[in-house]
């Protein structure tokens, strides 16, 4: 036999430490290209969101004229509910002209123009303030109001001049006019509370469109989902892990339990629609059939979680409960339960922050429907949780098939919100299980 | 019937309440003579009520019976709440009765699991029946057109259809595997631990963002990327929803999927065999590819498999990202659509509910239950089995 | 060669120390191990003899935590140089474990992967050869030779281990490690293995960790005993058995630690 010595490598052992090399190179580039991936990905939503959480107003006083808006001098509501908002538009006008005046800028736009950079929402908002306190008509009175989505998106850079000079809705002229008005102050970019409170907004009005009632519906589910699912999946985990006898039945279960954990989600609003809706008739677009339907499709993941916590419960503190004499029963609501209850509280977590982003079941049983009112827990005509309503991700879907480009920015901030929810639910998942966390 | 809803809780508290005082009158005021403490005879009399109750309720509103409900309701609980306490004696184990009426409640718990597939399959068979009393079977499955008119005398062939799902998913897998199962072992072979604790973490924030992000992500940066970088210029077409879109967004999406599912299987090839290998002198990539890989395989076959059913049923990315036209193309950068897509698109538009075109949503929600299905139970077998050899 | 020491010793360890993230697991061994004999370490469990073991084929770099330092030589090379990789040191320095651990692969393929990992066959007929040789020299070759292509894993837990020796002896190395190579076997299968070891001898330096102080008696010819991490004492087997110098030995030997 040939000695050879270590201290040199041979031809072979180059070769092989290449192969090695580069084996572990494309173990690295996996990685950064998943790095990559998720930073793309979370960079192009908030690059393309954050801006839906800034908002463009116009502070104009607005000549609430009493000829215009109650003809009659008597204040009656009823009277002055038949002037629509097409009435208000000229006053806005007015107010918008007149502030324009006021500064002494010059423009070339017609008044109609100048008053059609307001968003087609304020004349709602005067109106709606207008019909709460119909002592103001007569007077002239100070409004922040909406900016039309063409302005906004100037502002937040979205919208430029050589792009408005092609478009239909706007002019270089009018972003001219809107950027001499915000060097004055009549314009002003602030902090946008209305996305997070008001209720979505038609088609043409990108600029007044909020995620108030998308964020109810789906605090309406995540409620139904944590009072059904967390009892249901802890009393069946229980029973599928203490207390089931080890036989086909169970076997079936277990199996089944497994596969619905992968059934993909639509298929699940495939059952609401037909067993809740049209069976059971419960109200279409409603929170209680989205909160059932995401129930349903939770609980595997609860049952799957759970059963691993109470699994982790060494079987000596059972025997430890059973040998002073308490029953199987006691032994596992006294002592293992309690032992568990990070890890199932951990698991729910989860479990809701997946039922939260999920999207496709409720597109099934109507929840895409255009819902402007913000929907009652409690009805006597629709029950519980039977009002009309949409879910944050719904509410995402539904602004991506919108042909307003302001949409693309409002469906990326609802995002941002959805994420920092489920950031929030997830930290307080690792918190606890951090906290509580036991080794055996 | 909310009445005697609200009767029969009553009657279950009442239980509750008296239920111990009786069993302690009965003891001659000591409770030590008793079979079970006080307190477990009014548990004992609160589940024989509410237990029974709200079982008849559940039944009764499945089954839809609504006249009678109320009373039967009501009857059910008074004789349990008379049974609870006349039954009440020193040698009564109420703790024991107690305990099955718990157990009742878990069995039924655990219940809801099968109801939830009986109800899937129910409601897809019973609809998609409805489908083909109006339309042929063989029309349904062989042909390769899809054009649905609202006028009625559609094409509704799911071919098309069945072919843009699985040519996204292949892209997305042809993507996720080789990425999820490098990165896999990267982590677990490779990494140091500071590494591992940060990459690992990032990894699992992909897999719990919702896949209405992703589907927002290849609307509105992917597809127009791929469209003006690489379809555009290679003439391949201007479409930005493309299949090529959608299998690459769902390729990142399923990267942590097939990453954690492998993870846990490399592991589980036990350290023995590995130190096998390096005593003989083979480097660590030789072990990993010529021991731990081929021991690990079935594992990784099985994960395979559980993304391949994800892929199939995923659907907010291909509505977002693949299109709406029906197409049997092999140019990766066209638009296709997908079985999913069309499910969401004949159910979500204000079409007759009892028409074809709404009908076959269920025929295709069908067809793509039943091949997730057997994905899933195919996986879940070879996992099984291969836990099963290292255990 | 330029710095070997004077003695013919086929292993040289000289202040040797291990530490595991806190514990210092061995302190400051010195050892010299002869070719073509089998060297016992025994010793009480946790004394750090296994640990010693792996040190010899740099087993322990595959523990993040572990930190060697001093001095072992293998015919005169430091084999901790940074010039030496682990991967051809174990090529040289074969390995077998407490518990048998057979590849999921055919019995021909476990004793083929180490020469087709190293290159060490021109051609099949080659590599037929070396399998068949290191099966005849593991003993297994009469047991084996009509079901190579059936798995490893379905012999017994012996033949398993004869199997894992036959892998080791495979890729023609020079030393032989034995960590507990029978622990995990029964009585039977335990005889054979220590035949085959005694066989081995012949063409290697063995040297076998082994708690059995029976089994050290019956297989070497020079053993050493482990405590605390320290080497107590190493000299001939006959020695250590009958005539210990040091009074942690006799302790342990006659079964009062341990």
């Amino acid at each position: 036999m040939t000695h050879k010595s270590l201290l040199t490598a041979d031809a072979r052992i180059k070769k092989r430490n290449a192969a090695e090399a580069r084996f572990k190179a494309y173990g690295l580039g996996a990685i950064i290209i998943a790095m990559l991936a998720l930073s793309l990905l979370l960079t192009s939503v908030v690059s393309t969101g954050s801006s839906a959480f800034k908002q463009t107003y116009a502070t104009v006083s607005v000549p609430l004229t009493e000829a215009k808006l109650d003809k009659s001098g008597t204040r009656d509501l009823a009277v002055m509910k038949k002037v629509t908002t097409i009435g208000y538009t000229s006053l806005l006008r007015d107010g918008m002209v007149a502030a324009v005046e006021e500064l002494g800028l010059d423009t070339t736009l017609s008044a109609k123009d100048i008053g059609g950079m307001l968003s087609k929402e304020a004349a709602a908002t005067v109106r709606n303030r207008v019909l709460a306190n119909p002592d103001i008509v007569g007077t002239s009175v100070m409004f922040k109001l909406l900016t039309n989505g063409r302005i906004d998106g100037y502002f937040k850079g979205r919208v430029t001049m050589e792009s408005a000079a092609l478009d239909g809705n706007t002019s270089p002229e009018e972003l001219q006019l809107a950027q001499e008005l915000a060097d004055a102050g009549v314009i002003a970019t602030t902090f946008n509370w209305a996305f997070l409170t008001a209720p979505d907004a038609s088609d043409q009005r990108p600029e007044a469109a909020g995620l108030g009632v998308a964020i109810l519906g789906s605090l309406y589910m995540m409620i139904i989902v944590l009072v059904l699912a967390l009892p249901i999946g802890v009393a069946a985990s229980i029973y599928l892990e203490e207390f089931a006898p080890k036989n086909r039945w169970t076997d079936v279960i277990e199996v089944n339990i497994s596969n619905l954990a992968a059934v993909p989600s639509i298929v699940y609003g495939i059952l609401g629609l037909a067993i809740f809706i049209n069976f059971m008739e419960f109200n279409q677009s409603s929170p209680m059939v989205g909160g059932l339907v995401l129930t349903l499709m939770t609980l595997p993941t609860i049952i799957i979680s759970t059963r691993a916590s109470l699994k982790s419960v060494p079987p000596s503190i059972r025997d430890a409960a059973l040998g002073v004499g308490a029953s199987k029963m006691q032994s596992v609501f006294h002592h293992v339960l309690p032992l568990a209850a990070p890890g199932i509280l951990t698991g729910t977590i989860i479990g809701l922050a997946q039922a939260l982003g999920e999207t496709a079941p409720l597109l099934l049983i109507g929840m895409v429907a255009f819902v402007r009112e913000y929907p009652a827990a409690y009805t006597a005509d629709a029950g519980l949780f039977g009002e009309a309503s949409t879910a944050l991700p719904v509410q995402v879907f539904n602004w991506t098939q919108r042909a307003d480009p302001g949409f693309v920015e409002r469906a990326s901030g609802a995002i941002i919100t959805l994420l920092i929810f489920l950031l929030i639910m997830n930290a307080i998942a690792i918190f606890l299980r951090r906290k509580f966390e036991r080794r055996w | 019937m909310s009445v005697s809803l609200i009767l029969a809780l009553g009657l279950a508290v009442l239980g509750y309440v008296i239920a111990p005082r009786r069993a302690l009158a009965v003891a001659g005021g000591d409770a030590r003579t008793l079979a079970a403490l006080p307190r477990q005879y009014g548990l004992n009399a609160l589940l024989a009520v509410l237990v029974p109750s709200f079982a008849i309720l559940i039944a009764g509103t499945l089954a839809g019976a609504g006249a009678y409900l109320g009373w039967t309701i009501l009857v059910v609980a008074v004789v349990g709440f008379a049974g609870s306490l006349f039954k009440i004696t020193p040698d009564y184990r109420a703790r024991t009765h107690a305990e099955n009426w718990i157990k009742l409640i878990l069995i039924a718990a655990s219940v809801v699991a099968i109801l939830t597939t009986v109800g899937i399959v129910f409601s897809m068979l019973f609809e998609a029946r409805n489908f083909f009393s109006q339309y042929d079977w063989k029309d349904f499955f062989l042909s390769a057109e899809w054009s649905p008119n609202f006028r009625g005398n559609s094409s509704l062939g799911i071919l098309p259809l069945l072919w843009g799902t699985l040519y996204i998913s292949f892209i997305a897998l042809v993507f996720a595997v080789p990425i999820g199962l490098f990165a896999a072992i990267y982590l677990s072979e490779y990494a140091s631990r500071r590494m591992r604790s940060v990459t690992k973490p990032a990894i699992e924030i992909l897999a719990g963002i919702p896949t209405i992000v992703y589907g927002l992500f290849a609307l509105v940066t992917v597809g127009p990327f791929l469209r003006d970088y690489f379809a555009a210029p290679m003439g391949f077409g201007g479409s930005a929803s493309s299949v090529m879109t959608a299998g690459l967004v769902m390729g990142v999406m399923l990267i942590p999927f097939v990453s954690s599912l492998s993870d846990d299987i490399i592991n589980a090839v036990p350290q023995t065999m590995r130190d096998g290998s390096l005593a003989l002198g083979a480097t660590k990539s030789e072990t990993i590819r010529q021991v731990v890989i081929p021991a690990a395989l079935p594992g990784i076959v099985g994960a395979t498999l559980l993304a391949a059913s994800r892929a199939i049923g995923e659907t907010m990315i291909v509505v977002l990202g693949a299109g709406a036209a029906a197409r049997l193309s092999l140019n990766p950068f066209e638009a296709m659509t997908t079985v999913t897509v069309k499910i969401v698109s004949q159910l979500t538009g204000d079409t007759d509910f009892a028409s074809p075109e709404t009908l076959v949503a269920f025929a295709l929600g069908m067809t793509l239950f039943v091949i997730t299905l057997c994905l899933n139970v195919l996986a879940l077998l070879i996992v099984r089995k291969y836990r099963e050899q290292y255990e | 060669m330029k710095d070997t020491p004077m003695t013919n010793a086929k292993i040289s360890a000289k202040g040797v120390d291990v530490h595991y993230a806190d514990t210092h697991a061995i302190k400051d061994v010195n050892v010299e191990i002869a070719d073509k004999t089998v060297t016992a370490f025994i010793g009480p469990s946790g004394c750090g003899k296994s640990t010693f073991l792996r040190c010899i084929n740099r087993m322990n770099d595959t523990i993040d935590s572990c930190r060697v330092t001093g001095d072992i030589r293998i015919d005169g090379e430091d084999i901790y140089d940074a010039k030496v990789d682990p991967v051809q040191l174990r090529a040289k320095v074969g390995m077998v474990f407490q518990k048998p651990n057979p590849f999921p692969k055919s019995i021909y393929d476990n004793v083929a992967y180490g020469p087709k990992i190293h290159g060490l066959a021109r051609n099949k007929a080659e590599l037929d050869e070396i399998v068949e040789k290191s099966l005849r020299k593991a003993a297994l070759w009469n047991e084996a030779k009509d079901r190579l292509l059936s798995p490893g894993t379905g012999l017994s837990g012996g033949q398993q281990q004869r199997l894992c020796i036959a892998r080791a002896i495979a890729t023609a190395p020079e030393v032989l490690l034995m960590d507990e190579p029978c622990s995990a076997l029964d009585p039977i299968a335990t005889a054979q293995v220590e035949e085959l070891i005694d066989e081995l001898q012949k063409s290697f330096c063995v040297v076998i960790v082994t708690h059995s102080m029976q089994q050290a008696a019956r297989v070497s010819q020079k053993t050493a005993f482990f405590h605390l991490g320290s080497l107590v004492e190493y000299d001939d087997t006959d020695k250590i058995f009958t005539n210990p110098e040091d009074p942690r030995t006799e302790s342990y030997i006659s079964g009062r630690i341990g």
